[in-house]
Parts: C-alpha cells; structure tokens; sequence
C-alpha cells in the first residue's frame, strides 16, 4: 500500500495545511520577525517553489534553471506552470490566503499593483538598489514604472516586455504606390487599408483582434479608445463607455474590419492574424511587437518584407500598449533571500546572453532593459524590428494613456480587478457588432451598464 | 431457526466489506458538493479578500436575475438537443452499414472511431484553423478549388463561424461523438437475434420491413443509453466553445458561463451558485430521463 498524502482527500486537507500556514504566518507577521532578505528561510534544503505561466519564454527558463541556476547557487526549484487563466486563479488563492505555497510567481503589470496593494507581495525596491550586477536602472523607464505601486514601491522584477505596433507589408505598399507615414494616425490607416484592399486577390487591408477577451479585442481596441479621446472610467469612476468619444472609437474600429479587415474577424484573435499575416493574406496588422520575432522568423514566409511603424494614434502622442510578465516575491514566503536569488538571475542580463547563446538571440526575453538593444549580438538577430520595438515599449505611458487623468494604471486594460469581467464581457458584445449581428449603438448600451455596475462600486466606498 | 440478531449479524458481515468503497465514494464525490453549496452561500471574490462573508440569497438573486445564464441555459440545451440527435442519426447510420460484412470493415471501424479518440481541445482547434477559418481553412479551400476547376474565377468564400456560429460548435461536436454512438448502436446490432431476421426474409419482409419492426424494437434501448449518455457528456462540453468562438456570437453555453464567472470575474460565490443551480436543474431532466431509460433498467435486472 502507498502512502498517502494528506491532502489525497478532497481539498479539505490542503485547506487544513493552508489554515495552519496561514496561522504561522499570521504569527510571523505579527511578531515582525519573519526573514526579510539575506535570511536562507528555514535553514534546510535550499528548494523554491516557482508558479508561471506557460508561455515559450517561461519554459525556456524551466529548461534552463537546473543546470545554471541550481548549479551556481545550490537553489533547487520546483516549478508549476499553468495556462495563464488557471495561473491567474490558483495565484490568488496562494497569495490572497498569504498561504507561502509559492514563493515566487509570474505576474503581469494588470495584477502587479493590485496584489501590491492587498499587501500580498514583498517590496523589491531595497534589494534591486543593493545589487550592484542586477542593475535596477537599466529597466526600461515604462516597464518598471508599471510594476511599481501607488506606494512608489518597486514589486515585482520583469522577465520580458511588449508593446503594440503596426506591422505592414512594405512591398505591398511599394507595389501600390503608397507610402507609410512615419508617425500615422488612425484615420491615415484606414485609407491605406481601404487602398490596399484586393489590390492582390485574396489580399485584405488590415488584421485586427475580434475575439472576445479581455487580453483579445479588448487589449486593442482599448489602445484605440484612448488615442480617440475616451476611456472606460473618469478619474471619478464615472463609467465612459457611452460618451461620444468612446463611440467613435469602437464605430471606427467595428468599420474598419468589417470593411477591410480579416474575414472571420469576429473569432480571429493574436494567433489567427499572426497566420493571415504570415500567409500574406493581408496587408498591414496591429498587434502586439512580439509578432515581430515570428514574422521575421527563419520558416516566415514574408520574412524581410515587413515594416513597421508606431502605434496609429488620434489625439494623444503615442498609443501603443505596455505589457509585461514579471517575478514578485509572497510576502509570506520563508525563503525570501533564495527567492531574490532566483529573480535576480530570471530577470538579469546575465540570463539573456544565456538564452542568446544555449537556445539563439530570437529567443531571448526582451523588451524590458535597455542593453538588451545595445547588445551587438541581439541587433543582429532582430535587427528589423529591435529599434522599434524599443520605441514602442519606451513611449509607453501606462499612468497616462488617454486624454484625460485616470483613477488607476494601464494603457490596453484598467487596471482593477474587476476589468478581466468586464473587458471580456463588453468585448463578447464588440465582437457581435463585428459579425454584423447587432449595432455598435447595442453593444455600447450593453458595455455602460456593465461597466456602471463596477463603477457603483467604487463610488459607494 | 435464525433469530433477527444472528439474521441481523449476517447482514452486516455482507456489507461490511462494501463500507470502506461507499464512505471513500461519499468523500469524493458528496463532499465537494456540499463544499460548493457551502461557498455559493458567501460572498467571496479572489481579489477583494477584505469583503469575504456571508452573503445569504445574494448569489443565488444574482444568477437567477443574470440575462447571461438565462441565454446561456438555451444556449446548452438547444446545442445539446441539436449535437445528440445529429450524432445518433449518424451514428445509426453507420452502424448499419458497418454491420454488413465487407472486405476492410475493420480497417473502416478504425478510422470511423479515430475522430472520438482526438483530445477534445484539439479537435476544436482543428476545426477552428484547418476547416472554418475563412481566409486559410479547408473548407473555402474546397471551394476555390472547385470552382477554379470549372474555370470560375470569383469562388464564395463565407465565414462560417461568423454566420453560423452555434451550427460551427455544433458540427465539430456531431463529428466527435457521432463514433460514440455508432459503436453503442453497433454492439446492439451485433447482439440481434439473426434467426429472427433469418424467418422474416424466409415470410418475404421487405428490407424496410425487417428495419421497422424487428431492428428498431430491439434498437430502442441502446437509442435512449446512447443518448442519455451523449446528453450527460455533451451538456458538460467546455473546449468546443471555449476554442472555436470564445463563448461569443451568443454560443456560451453554461460551462462556459460559469468558468467566465469563476476566472475572469473572480467571484467564487456566484460561480458555486452557478453551479449549484445547474446541478438542481440537471437532477430534475436527469430524473425524466432516467425514468424513460428505467425500461431499459427493469429489463436487464428480469433478464
């Protein structure tokens, strides 16, 4: 007969194990003599438990871990890698209950602030600024600033970062006799779309998101809300989902596909325009920078032939999106110096000249130091797309995207809790309106109740 | 002579080995329940842990007054009346022929089971990419082709999952489990008396004839375990949904909504009610059915 666990039965011992952490916790906390850094946790065997997830970068990492990290520091690490939902939802659980299950997690700039607040992640801002190799100011300036909370206190270290940017197909545009601005608007975008449309056979203007989720069409269109002069709240949470601007935006945004967009647009997300685009079946594609590297890959069919220019904006300067997946520390957690070993080795640029030579310069984590773009080594590799890509991350402003003053972070999302819901919700209607099956008018009236329900919220505290 | 104790005594020596199997099933299958029933009475959403209490009828009010779970019932019972029948029309059909002997009848059992065997996520990206999708997919592929070999130059190349976008879910699950029923139907067929067939040809039944009245009869209960099993699976189906349309053009069924509730609003107490309501709903269709199939029960017990 095996042993069994205790937890083997239901959850009811797992939650009796996460109680009686909590209680240590709890008792750690309140004696304030729990081990900040420096301290080795428990004095055993040095293992760290990681949750992340599952991306190409993150497993790299996992492949990478036992035979550097773990080599150099002793540090044995257990990983748990999830879908990004699952990763989301078991995270929350583990840190809301200060449980110390994981000791670090992969976390984006959407939860970052949020779990900073709730008073769930351990500040960072000291040990960075101790750590002369780590080298805190060499992170880009947008990038660190969205994992840094209202307290001004830095949580969480950056693994790799995006933007948004507009991929186009220069010899298509050369063919047609057009030029591509060297800053375009929105309304500039679309007439090239309207020309580029079937100037092949089979070849549409533009690929843009239609999926419904909050990290599909809404991730997107919100960039293109903010550019137009609307936003999901004012800075008093009053809901702005119905103001004209808001309208004009999501109007522009429904005609522009359904007039010279993808065709299956309403199901069409990152992946399926990646495809469009790849298969040249469109023309131009504003998506996120990391489409770059698989466009300009090795196997890509229109590899060479593409350019790129900023995010189309409207009325603000600049409106390409920020995004970024980063380690923060639970603060419950007993090994909070082996935890800052690993993230300072995750994030380093040490580990990116190891994924440039182990696994090729195309798989490095970029688009959160400023070496990165320096590194003779790297240009070479994305030599396309690297300087814009640059660009777009570095004239990011998360804290403010729009024309107006916000009440919290975040350019393609705001940053709450409830807008994962939300953003799926009124996108779910946004994408009908693409499909032609009800008016833009509908799904706006349908998105300002939704988003008034969460506004209510905040204005009754 | 046995007195009740002893009579008593033995009872118990016969059902004391079955204990342990009945109190592990309770734990694992009862107990998460109750947790659930448990929850969907609290007010607890993951990312404000400062609110968590007790919230009465809240949930329950919320998902009763929701205009998504209400569209979203009809939404899972329309998709599952719909894949059911399709499935066991099919699935009847190949059965049918499958049980005539013909040279590779192996060979054609084994590809028409294969589409039940492909993990379900990865049947629907199949459908979503390889087929539907209408810039790259097969479907419009076929169609250039063939009217590029009639020299036509301009082929209609629709979206299939924009203008049909239940039908498309639909027709990817049809394709899953029509080998499902097909196998059930096909071991009933196998089990039918053949002298019986044997002497209606011998009276000159006709084809039809021997169908209606002799295969069709006997048919009957592996039609209505087929279904009622195709129903359970089918009303659970989450990836088909999830992958081909992202729970939009209003084909979000009640898993989908629920894991909407549960991973993207964080709210764990609407989402146990969620599910709490669609248990009590099920157990109420589950008993109809069950009472339809309870011939199917009685007949094998007096066998």
């Amino acid at each position: 007969m095996r042993a069994r666990s205790p937890g083997a039965v239901g959850g009811a011992g797992r939650r009796l194990r996460r109680l009686a952490a909590l209680a240590a916790a709890l008792s750690l906390t309140a004696t304030g003599c729990y081990r900040g850094a420096g301290g080795s946790g428990d004095g055993g065997p040095h293992t760290l438990n990681v949750l992340m997830v599952n991306n190409p970068q993150m497993v790299d990492l996992q492949r990478l871990t036992a035979e550097h990290f773990t080599k150099e520091t002793g540090i044995r690490v257990h990983f748990t890698v999830l879908p990004e939902d699952d990763l989301r939802d078991k995270m929350s659980q583990d840190f809301s209950s200060q449980a110390g299950q994981y000791d670090v997690a992969s976390l984006s700039n959407y939860e970052t602030p949020i779990y900073a607040r709730n008073g769930w992640l351990a500040p960072l801002g000291q040990l960075a600024a101790r750590d002369r190799t780590f080298d805190q100011k060499d992170i880009l300036a947008p990038v660190r600033s969205s994992l840094t909370a209202a307290d001004g206190e830095v949580y969480a270290e950056p693994f790799y970062g995006e933007s948004s940017f507009l991929m186009y197909r220069k010899d298509l545009l050369k063919a047609a006799g057009l030029t591509m601005p060297a800053r375009p608007t929105w309304t500039q975008v679309a007439a090239l779309a309207a020309k580029l449309d079937g100037i092949r056979k089979g070849l549409k203007g533009i690929c843009l998101r239609g999926q419904p989720g909050w990290g599909q069409l809404a991730a997107p269109l919100t960039t293109v809300v903010n550019t137009f002069g609307g936003t999901w709240f004012d800075k008093d949470w009053k809901a702005g989902v119905d103001s004209p601007e808001f309208a004009r935006a999501v109007r522009f945004y429904v005609d522009l596909v359904r007039a010279h967009g993808e065709p299956g647009a309403p199901q069409a997300g990152y992946t399926e325009c990646l495809n469009a685009m790849q298969q040249g079946k469109v023309a131009m594609w504003y998506d996120a920078t990391a489409g770059a590297g698989s466009l300009e890959s090795a196997d890509s069919p229109v590899a060479g032939t593409i350019g790129y220019a900023p995010a189309p904006v409207e009325r603000t300067r600049s409106a390409g999106w920020l995004y970024t997946w980063a380690w923060g520390i639970q603060k419950a957690s007993t090994h909070q110096g082996a935890a800052w070993q690993f993230v300072r080795w995750a994030s380093g640029k040490g580990y990116e000249r190891l994924v440039g030579r182990e696994l090729g310069w195309s798989r490095v984590p970029g688009g959160k130091r400023a070496s990165t773009y320096r590194d003779p080594a790297y240009r070479t590799a994305a030599g396309a797309f690297a300087a814009a890509t640059e660009r777009a991350i570095t004239s990011a402003r998360p804290d403010d995207p729009g024309v107006q003053p916000r009440p919290a972070p975040g350019i393609q999302f705001v940053g709450i809790p409830e807008f994962s819901d939300l953003g799926t919700t009124v996108s779910q209607e946004i994408s009908s309106a693409i499909a032609g099956k009800q008016s833009v008018a509908d799904a706006l009236r349908t998105g300002q109740r939704l988003a008034r329900e969460v506004s209510d919220a905040y204005t009754a505290h | 002579m046995r007195t009740p104790r002893t009579e008593r005594a033995a009872n118990w020596a016969r059902r004391a080995p079955l204990l342990p199997a009945l109190v592990f099933l309770i734990a694992v299958t009862q107990l998460p329940f109750v947790a659930t029933v448990v929850i969907s009475f609290l007010r607890w959403n993951a990312l404000a842990p400062d609110h968590r209490g007790f919230a009465a009828l809240d949930n329950y009010r919320a998902v009763v007054t929701d205009p998504a779970l209400r569209s979203s019932i009809a939404t899972t019972v329309l998709l599952t009346v719909s894949v059911v029948l399709t499935s066991l029309l099919l699935g009847l059909g190949l059965a049918l022929l499958l049980d005539r002997r013909f040279i590779g009848r192996g060979v054609v059992r084994t590809l028409l089971i294969t589409p039940f065997l492909v993990v379900p996520v990865a049947a629907a990206l199949l459908w979503k990419h390889a087929l539907y999708n209408a810039s790259y997919g097969l479907l419009n592929g076929v169609l250039t082709w063939v009217w590029r070999l009639f020299g036509a130059g301009d082929p209609p190349q629709p979206d299939w999952m924009t203008n049909s976008p239940l039908a498309a879910v639909a027709l990817s699950l049809v394709w899953q489990w029509t080998p499902f029923m097909m196998l059930i139907l096909l071991a009933g067929l196998q089990s039918r008396p053949a002298d019986a067939v044997e002497a209606a040809r011998m009276d000159g039944a006709s084809a039809f004839g021997i169908f209606r009245h002799l295969t069709l009869p006997h048919l009957r209960r592996y039609l209505e375990l087929a279904a009622l099993l195709g129903t359970v699976y089918i009303v659970q189906n989450f990836d088909a949904v999830f992958t081909i349309t992202s729970g939009g053009l209003g084909t979000a069924n009640l898993p989908y909504t629920i894991y909407q509730t549960f991973y993207q609003a964080h709210d764990y107490g609407r989402a146990s009610a969620q599910g709490v309501v669609v248990v009590l709903c099920s157990l109420l269709v589950a008993n109809f059915a069950l009472r339809t199939v309870s011939s199917l029960l009685r007949e094998e017990i007096t066998r």
